[in-house]
């Protein structure tokens, strides 16, 4: 066997890395490189450097450090019994590519993750010693997301907190037996308690020090996690009262929802076919809502028996159309809360909405021009010269509002 | 500086360069206290074909509007901020519609608000557009390096929709400071030295080079993290659309990439899993060796002997559901023997995250009155009628929830062990939960506070609040009241430890 070239490392670490679906690099504290004349910096919003076909976005250096793995997560490329070609990138080499990428803007930063070789410590430690060089030896000052191995030891995840911008721990599957069915060497009382531990060390260094009165750097970006969807039989219901005891519990920046897709070396335990897209889609516009909107998770779901997301409409207006006792809501009165519960009103169409009213009363045509579409809108509000009358409640309202069915790109 | 003149009955306003917000600043404010109607008033660039034509007319600002600095004119933050952005544009009517929007700020001092403003509108839509280019500058620059070693330079070839090279070139300052770079475009240029910043004149493509060795690794990149069993077309040529395409040197895959994607796609859906790989096995056998024979995993903690065995098989308790959405386990604290168990009523937020009891605000309210109380911290074990946190999610935080008499129950089994390991001569309820617990069934503490009551296995149990519920006294006045009550209560407690 030949050796293997950087090149070939990295198409093959790059494929392992791209299950992930996060690739933010908002959210970290802003910092530039002025002062260390080094290179790289952060400065709220993240950068989208490149898109692939997929429609993701490339944002950063997303690789493993290995693909050998001790687990066997039937879900996963990486797992040991797998004959996907494996690979393992030396420190350097890692090093070098996050910089000479960066250099060349192509990216905003690393986010590193790793298979589990020997044990977790020794994996971390690599993982730690990465983002240590680039931070001290190269004074970079991109953004770095290190995925922290659960049961890797406290001073590690110190360590790693000091460098990286956020840290992440992959909860897998929305429930324990899902877990212990897929991922079976995978301990969730494990994932758990790691994340509290996050929890507590990220809320710890954020109050200034006692002595120095300045604050400890520590995972500005906070922390996430990923959960899988489609891989067990998990009813969205049951995925976002996980997500709800997630964000509540630990204070995740984001939860992101992965359709499980396909893998070229596939086990047996799995669902072969294609990744459910739009259902991924809904979950995360109903994360949105829970997160932004004040919806309660188990009123999303409320007149849904079997717990699953429609997929033709949104969950917004899904809401709403099975709330309308609700509506209309009148846009020259009602408070953000439920302007807020408007189909077709988004977070910044109800603060302009907020604003302008106060020094004119809002016509149709007003609101038309302050959201994106004033159709969705239309039947759920009252504003001057304007009720929606029995449209509100005419029996087709969803007929007419969801969209016509497209086929989906290609499938 | 702007130059102003007067060509009746219109006035033309000259103004130094593409965004010389400056220039228009001092004209427009001097135009609009002198009541300068907007459609009096034409607005040109130096040096351009359009400026020209009133070439002869020109006037300076101090002539033409005398006085015109002595006054001031405020306008709203939002407007200067809009303004500032909205000069980059490339629609030559942006300084007109400014100068519009300003003149009508005089009557109007909240039209910024007025979000459906027509001429409000039109502002955010092109600060919209010059933000997105600005944006989309810092996201596609693609960099070639010249030479190697300590003198290499950094050089990238853009094409901007907007007048931005100057506003955007501080973010690459920021970003690229230990370098040496020039970003070129058609209209400018931006040239970092590694101390000095310039802006220059515009270039050509063919000024910047045309290849760099870490291009042949980015595609790789860019190939190898694209999954084809997601295509999704338009959502990437939404946020990259092709006529940046030709810059980026990752984008002469696409195509091929599209084209390949259904069939990939289709063969990892057929393909039929494999057989386990060949190092599989021995992965399996070394990591996780199957656990040897007659290894019950359903120990119930019945046989434990110490307390730190009884926590440890209390860790995978699933007598209840409650285990479901808490972190852990949150067992009881302190030693074994002790004279007495304080029993609370269930962990909080704190206690879950941390896997020790009482080390919430509760925890730090009952360890300063058992302090002012004289009660030997060191000699007291803690813990709770309910192991696992029972919570509802409300956005960030965990509201506390009652465990039920079904979960009490459940429960009990851990602390009927951990008292029987303990052999306490005295507990003490915290609230309803625990003496429900400890004593089997419902109890008043309201009307029961400060009593003992003996067990049927001769256990004293002293029945008091949560110190939770002091915590949740709105006035200080009964809060200091209640906080008396509870300290007599340990006070209490301490005579009777004897």
């Amino acid at each position: 066997m030949t050796a293997i070239t950087l090149r070939q490392k990295l198409a093959i670490l790059s494929d392992a890395a791209k299950y992930d679906a996060s690739c933010a690099s908002s959210g970290a504290a802003k910092r530039n490189s002025l002062k260390s004349g080094g290179i790289g910096s952060t400065e709220g919003s993240g950068i989208c450097h490149s898109y692939a076909p997929d429609g993701r976005c490339i944002s950063l250096l997303k690789i493993l450090l290995t693909n050998f793995c001790i687990y066997d997560c039937s879900y996963c490329i990486n797992r040991s019994s797998s004959n996907v070609r494996r690979a393992r990138f030396t420190v350097d080499e890692v090093v070098q590519l996050t910089l000479d990428f960066y250099k060349r803007n192509y990216i905003e930063g690393l986010f590193l993750s790793s298979g589990v070789i020997r044990s977790p410590d020794e994996t971390m430690g690599e993982m730690v010693e990465i983002a240590r060089r680039l931070r001290e030896e190269h004074r970079f000052g991109g953004y770095i997301h290190l995925k922290t191995i659960p049961e890797c030891a406290p001073e590690l995840l110190e360590k790693a907190g000091r460098h990286a911008d956020r840290l992440s721990i992959n909860v897998e599957l929305p429930t324990d037996e899902g877990v212990n069915r897929l991922a079976p060497e995978k301990k969730p009382e494990t994932i758990r308690i790691s994340m509290a531990r996050l929890r507590s060390k990220i809320e710890e260094k954020s109050e200034p020090t006692m002595r120095t009165k300045t604050r400890e750097r520590f995972a500005p970006g906070g922390q996430s996690t990923q959960m899988i969807i489609g891989a067990d039989a998990s009813p969205d219901a049951t995925i976002l009262k996980s997500s709800a005891r997630l964000y509540s519990s630990y204070r995740l920046r984001r939860v992101y929802y992965s359709a499980f897709s396909p893998i070229p070396d596939s086990s047996s335990a799995l669902p072969l076919k294609n990744p459910p897209l739009m259902r991924e889609h809904r979950l995360y516009q109903a994360d949105w809502l829970m997160r932004f909107y004040g919806f309660e998770q188990d009123e999303i779901l409320s007149g849904r028996p079997d717990g699953m997301l429609d997929l033709a409409v949104d969950p917004k207006l899904a809401w709403a159309i099975g709330n309308r006792a609700m509506f209309p809501v009148d846009v020259n009165r009602a408070d953000r809360e439920n302007l807020l519960r408007v189909p077709g009103l988004g977070t910044r169409a109800v603060g302009r909405i907020l604003d302008t009213r106060r020094y004119r009363r809002l016509r149709l045509e007003d609101v038309g021009r302050l959201c994106q579409s004033i159709t969705k809108v239309r039947p759920f509000i009252v504003a001057e010269g304007w009720t929606p009358g029995a449209l509100t409640d005419s029996a087709n309202l969803r007929a007419r509002l969801a969209p016509a069915p497209v086929q989906m790109e290609l499938f | 500086m702007a130059a102003i003149a007067r060509s009746l009955p219109r006035m033309t306003v000259k103004l130094a360069g593409q965004t010389d917000l400056d220039g228009w600043r001092t004209a427009a404010r001097a135009l609009a206290m002198k009541g300068v109607p907007a459609d009096q008033v034409g607005w040109t660039i130096a040096g351009n074909a359009s400026a020209d034509l009133f070439a002869g007319t020109d006037h300076a600002a101090s002539e033409a509007l005398p006085g015109a600095d002595s006054t001031t004119f405020t306008v709203p933050r939002a407007f200067v901020e809009l303004a500032e952005t909205v000069v980059c544009h490339r629609d030559p009517e942006r300084f007109a519609l400014l100068y519009r929007v300003l003149y009508r700020l005089r009557e109007e001092p909240h039209l910024m608000k007025i979000g459906s403003d027509t001429d409000v509108r039109r502002l955010e839509a092109m600060a919209k557009s010059v933000r997105r280019d600005i944006h989309k500058m810092r996201a596609f620059v693609r960099f070639r390096r010249i030479g190697g070693g300590p003198d290499d330079r950094h050089v990238a070839w853009f094409e901007p929709d907007h007048f931005i090279v100057e506003a955007n070139a501080p973010f690459f300052v920021r970003r690229f400071t230990g370098m040496r770079w020039t970003i070129l475009t058609p209209l400018a240029s931006a040239d970092w030295d590694g101390t000095r910043l310039t802006i220059g004149p515009g270039a050509t493509k063919t000024d910047a080079p045309s290849e760099d060795d870490a291009e042949t690794l980015w595609r790789t990149y860019f190939a190898s993290i694209f999954n084809p069993a997601r295509l999704k077309v338009k959502a990437m040529q939404a946020e990259m659309p092709k006529r940046y395409w030709r810059n980026l040197p990752e984008a002469s895959l696409i195509p091929d990439m599209i084209r390949g994607a259904e069939e990939k796609a289709r063969e990892m859906v057929e393909k039929q899993p494999s057989e386990p790989a060949p190092h599989h096995a021995k992965i399996q056998a070394r990591h996780w060796p199957a656990p040897p024979a007659g290894d019950s995993t359903t120990q119930d903690g019945a046989d434990a002997r110490t307390l730190a065995e009884l926590s440890r098989t209390a860790e995978s308790c699933r007598r209840c559901d409650l285990w479901r959405d808490a972190t852990q386990t949150v067992f009881g604290e302190g030693p074994a023997p002790a004279r007495v168990v304080f029993v609370g009523e269930q962990p909080g937020d704190h206690e879950d995250i941390a896997g020790k009891p009482f080390v919430g605000p509760a925890g730090r309210l009952l360890d300063g009155v058992l302090v002012e109380a004289g009660v030997d911290r060191d000699a007291v074990y803690v813990t709770n009628a309910v192991k696992h946190f029972k919570f509802e999610p409300r956005g960030k935080r965990r509201i506390h929830a009652r465990p039920n008499a079904g979960e009490v129950k459940a429960c009990r089994w851990w602390l009927d062990h951990e008292l029987a390991l303990i052999r306490p001569d005295l507990a003490v309820a915290l609230g309803a939960t625990a003496a429900q617990s400890l004593l089997g069934k419902p109890v008043a503490i309201t009307k029961l506070r400060g009593q003992v009551i003996v067990r049927d296995d001769g256990l004293r149990v002293f029945l008091t609040v949560h110190p939770s519920y002091l915590l949740r006294i709105p006035d200080p006045a009964d809060r200091d009241a209640e906080h008396g009550r509870f300290l007599a209560d340990m006070k209490a407690v301490k005579a009777l430890m004897g």
